[in-house]
């Protein structure tokens, strides 16, 4: 995956005695362009984690990070984070449950599984390790400006991202409003274990049909291409930070993305379903290969006697139809000047894909695009979560996050014809996070 | 009428600025500002790692800062 989190790679002020040099790093986090600490020249601020992230007979993620910054003098500040995770277990291939079992092909090509009747079709060939790179420089320009720049670069198997980055921040009003403006770009690659399958092609299953394994082997390769596909994105960032009064600073930001190139899964299905809803065979989807998204954000942080109130809420919309609101809370308390429990909640809410359709009715006209994905369908979810931390006499800080996530999809208004009714079509998802860090 | 609602907006508008003048602190005033966790992103690595959660099983990603690129784990 890959998120560009400059954010998390900035702000630290854990060694930072000056009060106002630290205010400004507060009050500027917006797009990685942080004001940061004069004086706080030479040390190496380190961070690290491990998470686990594991669903009930389905993904298991183990991901390990390390993150460290230097501030070299004059706000000039370098901030570099390396993640690596595995990833196993069964994801959705986007087929629907039937009364009888069924059987599948692997991805590969190479192998076949077998799904009982009654359960939820899953592909538990899901694996993959990956590793990213990030690296960000910050430091004052012309005209009380700060700017930063990037790279990030992130490498899995079958999968390679890479993407640059450039932004800009400007204090006004005594270092209360701090307005910014940033540009992304990135490019990604895919080469999928097996090749990518042409859209909507049947899946090719042996069940003795062939007279031979090369025989098998040219019907499986009629339903692939062989070479890699791509991905541009360009991502642009407005925002403003506002220091409302002695307790409570605000951000709002615009964020605008533009990708074009290969969206689609290639690893998920469709059933195509005869009027008894019972599968007559299954096709590869097909996604659009553009797709524009607009992101509204807004987070107030609040400090209380003896903790903080954080809150943010965010709008995002596309050109896929898909509408969505999040909101994420946290409320840390101080339990003593070295201890703190933190307990969060996020809700979050989406609309399915103009394209997303969990089955294809067998005899009626085919789409243009379509998904199965459960995680393009609509869909709400929420997180609950507490975090301890405590600083120990060095300085150092061990922090211990326990969090569950559920996701609920919802059917969007289809009719499930025959077999289909007495199905899950659309089971939660759950999982548990448990993290460990530390920060020194 | 319109004349009305020029000045009625003419007010609001005065309100709102005089509003936003008041907003923010003097720089003696900053102390609960300038704890570290009151920086918006106090907890990078948390939010980094939630954000990876998020990106690879929902639909929008992205808000607090660039959603880059896409992954094979989406």
């Amino acid at each position: 995956m890959q998120l560009i989190s400059k954010n998390s790679l900035t702000n630290n002020m854990r060694k930072t005695a000056n009060v106002n040099a630290a205010l400004a790093v507060a009050t500027c986090a917006l797009l990685g362009t942080s004001a940061v600490v004069e004086a706080d020249e030479g040390v190496w601020e380190m961070d690290a984690a491990l998470l686990y992230y594991g669903e009930t007979a389905r993904v298991t993620a183990v991901e390990g990070v390390f993150s460290a910054k230097k501030d070299f003098g004059d706000e000039h500040v370098f901030s570099t984070k390396i993640t690596a995770d595995s990833l196993t277990g069964a994801s959705a291939s986007g087929a629907v449950a039937q009364p009888n079992a069924q059987t599948y092909t692997r991805p590969s090509g190479k192998g076949q599984y077998v799904v009982a009747a009654g359960e939820v079709p899953l592909d538990d060939t899901f694996h993959d390790t990956r590793v990213q790179l990030e690296a960000q420089w910050t430091q004052p320009l012309w005209n009380d400006m700060r700017g930063s720049t990037g790279v990030h670069l992130s490498k899995e198997y079958d999968y390679l991202s890479i993407a640059v980055n450039g932004s800009l921040a400007k204090d006004f009003n005594q270092k209360n409003t701090t307005v910014s403006a940033g540009l992304s770009l990135a490019y990604d690659t895919i080469d999928p274990e097996g090749g990518r399958p042409v859209a909507f092609s049947e899946m090719v299953i042996d069940e003795g049909q062939f007279a031979n394994q090369d025989a098998y082997q040219a019907a499986f390769d009629a339903t692939r291409q062989t070479d890699t596909d791509d991905k541009t994105t360009v991502e642009l960032m407005f925002g403003v930070t506002q220091i409302i009064n002695r307790r409570m600073l605000m951000q709002f930001n615009y964020g605008l993305s533009m990708s074009d190139g290969y969206h689609t899964d290639p690893f998920k299905v469709l059933s195509v379903v005869n009027d008894q809803g019972l599968t007559q065979s299954l096709v590869h989807e097909d996604r659009p290969t553009e797709r524009t998204r607009h992101n509204f954000y807004w987070q107030t942080k609040y400090a209380l006697d003896s903790g903080v109130a954080d809150i943010s809420y965010r709008y995002a919309t596309d050109d896929w139809d898909i509408n969505s609101h999040t909101i994420d809370s946290r409320f840390r308390f101080n339990l003593s000047d070295n201890t703190y429990i933190q307990p969060h909640f996020r809700y979050y809410q989406q609309s399915a894909a103009e394209f997303y359709q969990p089955f294809l009715i067998e005899g009626t006209t085919l789409p243009t695009f379509a998904s199965a994905d459960y995680r393009l369908g609509e869909m709400t979810a929420y997180t609950i979560g507490l975090k301890y931390g405590m600083t120990m006499p060095s300085g150092n800080e061990w922090a211990f996050r326990v969090e569950y996530y559920q996701q609920d999809p919802k059917n969007a208004g289809f009719d499930a014809p025959g077999a289909l009714q007495q199905l899950d079509l659309y089971p939660s998802v759950k999982a548990v996070i448990a993290q460990v860090s530390y920060s020194f | 009428m319109l004349k009305k609602a020029q000045i009625i907006l003419a007010f609001l508008i005065s309100t709102l600025l005089v509003g936003c003048a008041n907003l923010g602190v003097q720089p003696w005033e900053r102390d609960l500002l300038a704890k570290e966790e009151m920086a918006l992103d106090s907890e990078g690595i948390d939010l980094g790692l939630d954000d990876h959660i998020y990106f690879s099983k929902e639909a929008t990603s992205g808000g607090r800062g660039f959603a880059g690129g896409g992954c094979g784990c989406n």
